[in-house]
């Protein structure tokens, strides 16, 4: 569905069909931190609807990635569009709308620890729309709900496991509808249980409310469960590109040592090069 | 070596001092732009707590040592002065002093340690666990969020608090004269208001407003952009303490020889 415009030699996917816009487009993105080049020449597409998986090494960018979507981070070339519109020259006051129009699930939650979690969820719809009290308190009902998390209103974040959390996190980032969701590490730390809870919730609530998601992961299995496409960055670039199954079978050596977990290929070898 | 060591330290302070203007000025446009939507600038909760945690959670502290303070120098003065028979002018020279110096000074650092510390450390803990992170990820504004019910808070209720200082000195500075000086409260009173003159007043008040600013932006400032986790947030706590206290006393001395040199001539 989405395009893609990967790096030399990595996965080409299909031009999306004339007229059907992508919701999200990184084009040729770099991002540098004084020396050090972070992203090199990024460019992918995130369609409507669309659940892409972005994996890589630890510390590879993905994570900077989400925060360039958010504009909370500016790259040094290139651009990121929002639904047409390049996220870079939005006013503060536009930026904070399209924000209202993502959703953000942290790795570690970060929900405000000094806040219930009825707060927790009530504070986007209390800050940003009209809503009356018992409106919103119907909401978080309803959101809490969804996460399986009835009952658990008056808690405080602390007094939540970390699946809890990462699961208030995402009724939280629901709270204003949002047409975009944002993972980072979603499974990272949780036992295999709540992980595939996680990772059905994210399915759910992608086919429930229609919207996209961009989830950054190097859980294998999680990975392979959620995605309807992947994409694997490698030293700051796109590498590959592919649906689950293409991305499976891939012949890219660095894909595939990543894949299988393997200790031998490129990547080990790179990394003791760097060494 | 040595210009280039006073070089990074100027271009370290300037980098600081435009950083807090920007802060400043990021903050009212965040704010502005919340107005402009018919709404309250921020939490009205978030900014009484913040009130009470400033104004009636500091009353006990800034009036315990400015008691005591006030106390020990109309003991002090007194007794020097009582050699030239002079000692009625303790109540005047205490009122002076802390109506124009010690007042908003002792506050100043006094609020330094007590609030700008626990500004620091909150919203560094935040910014580690990536709440701050969150609040401007949904579009909410952290300084508007944050930062602006903090500032306002500390703003309004340093004058406050200032007034309650001085009156602490005063009471301190009546019970020695009462007691070893043989002044008796009417003419305490009438030697206060002697010396009490309007300039000292708004000076004071100005003075107050100024380190409620100050203590407030820096604090605010260390606690957003603390880096390393907990370690980060402790070493961030405890520069913020330092560089408040430093600039709060830098700042008076400065406003003092100013005072004294061009306001007074």
């Amino acid at each position: 569905m989405a395009a893609a415009s990967p790096s030399p030699g990595a996965t080409r996917r299909e031009t999306p069909p004339a007229g059907d816009q992508p919701l999200v487009r990184l084009e040729d993105v770099v991002l540098r931190f004084g020396e050090k080049t972070v992203l090199d020449g990024i460019s992918f597409t995130v369609g409507k609807g669309e659940r892409l998986v972005v994996m890589g090494q630890s510390g590879g960018g993905k994570s900077t990635l989400l925060r360039l979507v958010m504009g909370i981070l500016r790259p040094t070339s290139g651009h990121v569009y929002f639904d047409g519109t390049d996220v870079a020259r939005l006013t503060r006051r536009q930026l904070n709308s399209m924000r209202a129009r993502l959703g953000m699930v942290y790795q570690y939650s970060a929900l405000i620890s000094s806040l219930t979690v009825r707060d927790n969820l009530a504070l986007p719809l209390e800050e940003l729309t009209e809503k009356s009290t018992r409106d919103i308190d119907t909401m978080i009902l309803e959101r809490l709900a969804a996460v399986d998390m009835s009952g658990s209103e008056d808690k405080m974040p602390s007094e939540l496991s970390g699946g809890m959390r990462k699961r208030i996190g995402l009724a939280r980032a629901l709270m204003l509808e949002p047409e975009l969701i944002l993972y980072d590490e979603p499974s990272a730390g949780l036992d295999p249980v709540t992980s595939s809870v996680i990772d059905e919730l994210i399915i759910d609530t992608s086919a429930r409310t229609k919207s996209s998601a961009i989830i950054v992961t190097h859980e294998m299995e999680s990975a392979f469960r959620i995605a309807t496409r992947m994409v694997m960055l490698y030293q700051g670039k796109v590498i590959a590109d592919d649906s689950p199954d293409e991305f499976r079978n891939s012949s890219n050596e660095v894909v595939a040592q990543f894949v299988s977990g393997s200790t031998h290929g490129p990547i080990g070898e790179a990394a003791h090069q760097r060494k | 070596m040595v210009i280039g060591a006073i070089g990074h330290y100027i271009r370290t302070f300037l980098q600081t001092v435009s950083s807090l203007i920007w802060l400043l000025i990021d903050m009212v446009a965040e704010m502005g732009d919340h107005i402009s939507r018919g709404r309250l600038p921020f939490r009205r909760s978030v900014f009484f707590e913040q009130g009470e945690r400033i104004g009636l959670g500091s009353v006990p502290l800034v009036c315990m040592v400015s008691f005591f303070l006030g106390l020990t120098m109309a003991l002090l003065t007194g007794y020097q002065l009582r050699t030239f028979g002079t000692e009625r002018l303790v109540p005047g020279l205490i009122t002076i002093a802390f109506w124009r110096e010690l007042g908003p000074l002792m506050t100043g650092i006094i609020l330094a340690a007590r609030i700008g510390a626990a500004f620091t450390a909150e919203l560094g803990t935040m910014t580690v666990s990536e709440e701050v992170e969150a609040i401007e990820a949904m579009g909410l504004g952290p300084l508007r969020f944050l930062v602006a019910p903090r500032l306002t808070a500390l703003v309004l209720l340093m004058p406050a608090l200032v007034v309650m200082s001085n009156l602490a000195a005063l009471l301190g500075t009546y019970m020695i004269c009462q007691i070893s000086f043989n002044i008796n409260g009417e003419n305490f009173i009438d030697l206060v208001l002697d010396a009490l003159i309007l300039k000292d007043v708004l000076l004071g008040m100005a003075k107050s407003i100024l380190f409620g600013l100050i203590i407030g932006l820096i604090a605010c400032y260390s606690g957003l952009t603390v880096k390393g986790g907990a370690a980060g947030v402790g070493t961030a706590t405890t520069q913020s303490v330092v560089l408040t206290i430093t600039t709060v006393i830098g700042i008076d001395t400065f406003l003092n020889m100013l005072q004294v040199n061009v306001l007074n001539n």
